[in-house]
């Protein structure tokens, strides 16, 4: 059993860690923290190096929760590594942290967080940053 | 040295427009050295067609001089942060690069790269402003035979000197003088290989070719090549390399400078030659050679410091003799030659502007680079953020335009592609297409000089002989062509002869 928290470098992603993080301490669960990188780009700028991960698992270990950090490649959609992920580890909740976007910015560039949370077959959480 | 001229030629680049043409090549230099697979020969090929809208030839080539140069110092960025060469003349930076930046010394690297380039580029461009105006002083004498001989020493040239299988570029030079007898003979007018085609009677236009074999088959290339797994942003700290770190890396600056200015000049040099020359007199030179390879600092100054000395210094052939010494300034020159300037020793002469507004905007585009190149880091780094998916659509949309543009015609859209897929097949065999292009430039030279000569000579081909230029340049030649061929049966004999020896060794024993 264990919560899945979909992670980047951003108060969005922060949000999402620490509301992560509380839940899978108050439920005694394991936590896997997702940070995606895009398939074939040289370089992400979301994804995190091997100091910044060991310092999330350390956040976790001070918040009583036992992480590990996937970095999972994602295609064209997000969401499948999410499933992927979800099925691997049984997971019973996953966190993700929402930013505004414009109705055209969503017609546009379409909306992660929409698909995530329609399309996970686990129940969702979805934090705003403060 | 004609001082006014040159005075005059920094009035040409201090022009707002030239200055500002100057500062967009530089970035876009900068900007494709950092993307892997995409070369200056590529760029400055699919961005010929837009410089035809700007009317002065200058600010054309300033601008696409800037790319060239700037190239080489873009490429640095991701061999050192990355581990990925954006350029070919930066793929031995990577070994020492990339381990200073595991060091945590990415910015001191990169600091010692910008610096290393600049020092590079600014002794080889006071060098070429002393010795061009000489070389086209003294090739205004040249008549047709010598320029025969000089192309044809240029040819075989490009196809030795590179780096890679000598048999494989000659077979490519060879193929290249083949497609440059296409088309109506420029002296009686009869059809070569036109199969009554009226599109290929004029011959095949050398920028379609150069899009199609370095454009199209670069983006083919890079389609294929699967991306490795995403890397996360590196951090540049210090920039400032501290005094002990100076010292060490003067030397390496110096020999560099030296070495990509000479091996620039050559036909078939240019940067990539002199960066991987530079590193390996680097090593042969150190007390330690294994520190090589561990984030050894000259091992990063040496090929930054003569790949740009080499970009900078390949423009004299061209300039003074209008002979192409490398891809990208083949690509140059077709500019030139769009644009109707006739290139040539005469060209300090008749168009003094051309010659030292060129040179000129290399002082202020290397100043522009050493002060872009260390603050945009992150910029540049973040380019690479964008998939290969997205631009490989991209350019290959500005390139078929831009080929259209070129005589408005669909023949030559056909005519691209099919250099594409050839020039696709020939990275896939190891042949590079380099030495076509510019066997085919030089094809045209070396045929119409040697034609007129032979009218000179009266149908003697002796006469070559009897002018002390185009006999020492063909004495040169034979040289070029058999000592290869004599080293070979040289190293046979004494292999055969080591192998005697040991036979009689095992009779004795």
């Amino acid at each position: 059993m264990t919560i899945l928290i979909g992670y980047v470098p951003t108060p969005e992603g922060e949000a999402a860690l620490d509301a992560g993080l509380r839940e899978a301490g108050l439920r005694g669960e394991d936590a896997v923290i997702l940070n995606s990188p895009r398939r074939g780009v040289p370089v992400d700028g979301s994804l995190l190096d091997s100091a910044a991960s060991s310092t999330l698992i350390q956040r976790a270990k001070d918040a009583g929760v036992t992480a590990t950090v996937d970095q999972a490649e994602h295609g064209s959609h997000l969401v499948d590594t999410f499933v992927s992920l979800a099925e691997k580890h049984s997971v019973t909740l996953a966190v993700i942290g929402l930013r505004r976007r414009t109705p055209v910015g969503k017609l546009v560039m379409g909306s992660n967080a929409q698909r995530l949370l329609l399309e996970l077959p686990v129940p969702v959480l979805a934090v705003k940053p403060s | 040295m004609d001082v006014n001229a040159f005075v005059e030629g920094f009035g040409v680049v201090l022009q707002p427009s030239n200055l500002l043409f100057c500062l967009i090549g530089v970035l876009i230099g900068m900007f494709i050295g950092v993307l892997p697979g995409l070369g200056p020969a590529a760029t400055i090929a699919i961005l010929l067609p837009v410089t035809y809208t700007i009317e002065d030839p200058v600010t054309v080539v300033i601008m696409l001089a800037g790319i060239y140069y700037g190239a080489q110092y873009g490429g640095t960025i991701t061999s050192v942060l990355l581990r990925l060469p954006g350029e070919a003349s930066s793929v031995v930076t990577v070994f020492d690069g990339f381990a200073l930046a595991k060091k945590g010394k990415a910015g001191t690297a990169l600091g010692i790269a910008a610096i290393g380039s600049f020092t590079g580029a600014t002794v080889s461009i006071i060098l070429m402003s002393l010795i061009a105006p000489l070389i086209a002083g003294w090739a205004l004498g040249f008549g047709p035979p010598e320029y025969a001989a000089l192309a044809l020493l240029g040819v075989l040239l490009v196809a030795t000197v590179g780096n890679g299988n000598a048999l494989k570029a000659l077979i490519t030079a060879a193929v290249g003088l083949l497609l440059a007898t296409l088309g109506r003979d420029s002296f009686t007018g009869t059809e070569r290989f036109t199969f009554d085609s009226l599109q290929l009677a004029d011959g095949l236009n050398f920028v379609v070719i150069a899009m199609g074999l370095f454009g199209v088959a670069e983006i083919l290339h890079n389609l294929e090549q699967r991306a490795g797994k995403a890397q996360p942003p590196a951090v540049v700290g210090n920039v400032w390399p501290n005094k002990a770190e100076l010292k060490q890396s003067s030397g390496a600056i110096g020999r560099g400078s030296v070495i990509g200015f000479v091996l620039g000049v050559l036909p078939g040099g240019g940067a990539v030659l002199a960066s991987l020359v530079a590193y390996a007199a680097e090593k042969r030179r150190a007390k330690d050679p294994s520190r090589f390879g561990r984030g050894a600092i000259e091992g990063v100054a040496a090929p930054e410091t003569a790949n740009n000395a080499a970009a900078t210094s390949s423009f004299i052939p061209l300039l003074t003799l209008g002979i192409p010494a490398n891809a990208s300034i083949a690509m140059l020159y077709a500019a030139l030659l769009i644009a109707g300037v006739r290139v040539g020793p005469s060209l300090v002469e008749d168009n003094p502007d051309i010659f030292w507004g060129v040179i000129n905007s290399m002082y202020i585009g290397n100043l522009f680079l050493l002060l872009l190149s260390i603050p945009l880091v992150g910029i540049f780094v973040r380019l690479l953020r964008v998939r290969p998916a997205i631009l490989a659509p991209l350019t290959a949309l500005i390139t078929v335009l831009g080929v259209y543009t070129l005589n408005n015609s669909v023949f030559d859209i056909f005519v691209m592609m099919f250099f594409g897929v050839v020039g696709y097949l020939m990275k896939k065999t190891g042949f590079e297409p380099g030495p076509l292009v510019l066997a085919f430039v030089l094809g045209a030279l070396v045929e119409d000089n040697f034609r007129r000569s032979m009218l000179i000579f009266g149908g003697d081909p002796l006469g070559f002989f009897t002018r002390p230029i185009s006999a020492t340049l063909l004495v040169v030649f034979v040289i070029v062509a058999v000592l290869p061929l004599v080293k070979l049966v040289l190293d046979r004999r004494t292999a055969a002869l080591a192998h005697d020896n040991s036979k009689r060794e095992d009779v004795t024993l």
